[in-house]
């Protein structure tokens, strides 16, 4: 357990990073720091293992007063995973893992040995252990700074940002592997981030805080989601989970509209609306490209007007991948094709946002309940 | 010409003669090459923890290195309390050299050590002596080689002008080349300085790539 009692903490320049922070973090739990950039978070979280000192107050890890312990020990007894992973580029990944128990004392091949086991435990194969640190890829350093931050095996585990440098898709992997290894470890986890949808997905327990380091929410990710403590958990919580919606939510709410069509073959003789933008399908109806207005074949090599068009938009997926065929495609309409890939209608930007503020309102006035 | 340089190679003593004066130039060079960079990276990491420290130091750097080197031979005895013609001046003039041309590389190759990196090990536990020898140092390795080359070409050359104080070192062959108008001593001493510079500088080179595995891997660096 870990409690923050009374703390703060105002460095030299007078910034208060920290302000009065009483807190207390269940063993065997993961309990997630969430605020905007410059809120005290990875400040709360170095005073833990006394990287900062607190210019007041107390820390318990444990019921022991962190001030009594020797810092570099009380480091090797707290894991730590730093934002970017902070490997040692000069060492192995497998040395990297067994930095902590060789500081320890292990003998080395002990330690390696070790090492080995948490490469497994975090899903790497054995043979990235020989590899350096560039050579593995952002998601890979990711797991290889939490097996290095388990390696001695830490009742407690510092984590500040560690998934934020890796894109979407890999952290949610990892956030899931988090989860899983949890399950099986039962460490007490303090886990920092400035995204809410992590924090609601990764935390038991989830500490809000806002600039000048005031803890405003202290509680179940449920609850926070369906009880906003006050406007600013409100907008926080709000406002990035209008995005996270965004991915999940299908595109019932746009109507396509029918735009001129011309068919590929008959490119020569094509008409073509005078003021408009007309869509080249091919036999298949499924859409090459788009023809400017009045832009004349005549003046043109052989299908050289045809513009290649922007992503396309597969009816009934989430709403972002219409907001991305809109955005990318030169007529500024986006193609919507049914599941085959054949042409069903075309969506304006200004219609898929329509539809996005239509559904957050909906998302609004639902969260109570639905969270 | 050549004539000349197989008679003068050709006597027995003569060429005793260049080879002690060969050992006794890498020892001029090389061991002031070896206390400096003791000497500088101690200093560098003083120098990269406290600003104030920094600034000092890297200004007294600088106008050191622009002391004349031959200045400073005549200079050091008085502060050393040694006799003028002894070797050790030349040794301590160029150990402050090498000191003074290489606190700005460690300063630099430190500077350079990501910041995300250091923390990391203190976090895991190193004490701040520890973290420096096994964290910091060894990532410092690269951009300090290229420094130690730089003052080891520079000590090599400067050596020579021990001769000038009555110090032996293949600088003798120059003066006494000079002094006789005899081409071939001056020659032979010249070959040597220069072969000399290039097998140090592909030692330095060799042992780099022996300390720094990490930095070719996978191209990065
Ligand atoms: N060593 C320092 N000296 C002075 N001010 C500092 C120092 N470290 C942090 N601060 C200030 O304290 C405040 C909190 O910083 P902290 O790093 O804890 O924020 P954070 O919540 O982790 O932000 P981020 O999400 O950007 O990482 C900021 O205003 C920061 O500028
Ligand atoms: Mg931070």
């Amino acid at each position: 357990m870990i409690e923050f009692r009374a703390v703060t903490k105002r460095f030299d320049d007078g910034t208060v990073a920290v302000d009065n922070l009483d807190l207390s973090v269940a063993a065997g739990t993961i309990t997630v720091f969430v605020g905007p950039s410059g809120c005290g978070k990875t400040t709360s979280l170095r005073m833990v293992n006394r990287m900062v000192e607190p210019s007041s107050g107390t820390i318990l890890v444990d019921g022991v007063d962190v001030r009594g312990v020797n810092p570099a020990q009380l480091r090797r007894g707290i894991g730590y995973v730093i934002q970017q992973a902070g490997l040692f580029p000069h060492r192995t990944v497998l040395d990297n893992v067994a930095t902590v128990p060789l500081l320890s004392g292990w003998t080395r091949r002990r330690a390696r040995a070790r090492a080995a086991e948490l490469l497994e435990l975090v899903g790497l194969p054995a043979e990235l252990g020989a590899r350096y640190p560039v050579q593995l890829s952002g998601g890979q350093q990711q797991r290889v700074g939490v097996a290095r931050a388990l390696a001695a095996d830490p009742p407690v585990l510092l984590m500040d940002e560690p998934f934020s440098a890796v894109d979407p898709v890999v952290r949610e992997g990892l956030q899931d592997e988090l989860l899983r290894l949890q399950a099986e470890l039962d460490k007490t986890i303090v886990f920092v981030t400035h995204d809410i949808d992590e924090a609601v997905k990764v935390g038991e327990r989830v500490a809000v805080f806002r600039q000048g380091g005031r803890l405003v929410q202290y509680a179940g990710p449920d609850e926070l989601l369906a009880r906003p403590a006050d406007d600013f958990v409100s907008s926080f919580v709000g406002r990035d989970r209008g995005y996270r919606r965004l991915s999940f939510v299908d595109g019932g709410g746009i109507e396509p509209a029918e735009v001129p069509t011309t068919r590929e073959t008959a490119l020569a003789t094509a008409e073509r609306a005078p003021d408009a933008w007309t869509l080249v399908l091919d036999e298949e109806d499924r859409p090459r490209g788009w023809l400017p207005p009045r832009s004349g074949p005549a003046e043109e090599a052989p299908g050289g007007g045809v513009r290649p068009g922007g992503s396309l938009y597969t009816r009934g997926t989430p709403l972002r991948g219409a907001l991305d065929a809109a955005l990318s495609s030169p007529s500024g309409l986006g193609v919507v094709v049914d599941e085959d890939g054949r042409y069903a209608g075309a969506v304006s930007a200004e219609e898929v946002l329509a539809a996005i503020r239509r559904r957050r309102d909906e998302a609004g006035a639902g969260a109570g309940g639905a969270a | 010409m050549l004539d000349d340089l197989s008679r003068y190679l050709g006597s027995e003593s003569t060429r005793q003669l260049i080879v002690d004066q060969l050992v006794q130039h890498v020892e001029l060079a090389l061991l002031p090459l070896v206390v400096g960079v003791a000497l500088a990276i101690p200093l560098g990491w003083l120098a990269q923890r406290h600003p104030l420290l920094r600034t000092s130091l890297l200004g007294v750097a600088n106008v050191v290195y622009t002391v004349p080197s031959l200045a400073f031979f005549v200079v050091i005895p008085g502060v050393i309390g040694t006799q003028i013609l002894a070797p050790v001046n030349v040794i301590a003039a160029l150990s402050v050299y090498t000191a003074a041309l290489l606190v700005r590389p460690v300063v630099d190759a430190l500077d350079a050590v990501p910041g995300h990196v250091i923390a990391a090990a203190t976090a895991m536990g190193y004490r701040p002596l520890r973290r420096f020898l096994a964290v910091e140092l060894p990532l410092a390795v690269p951009v300090l080689t290229a420094g130690v080359r730089v003052a080891s070409v520079s000590n090599i050359s400067l050596a020579s002008v021990g001769a000038l104080l009555g110090i032996g070192g293949l600088g003798a062959l120059f003066t006494s080349g000079f002094q006789t108008s005899y081409l071939p001593p001056i020659i032979v001493g010249i070959v040597l300085v220069l072969a000399l510079a290039l097998v140090v500088d592909l030692v330095l080179v060799g042992l780099r790539r022996l300390l720094t595995p990490w930095a070719r891997a996978g191209g990065a660096r």
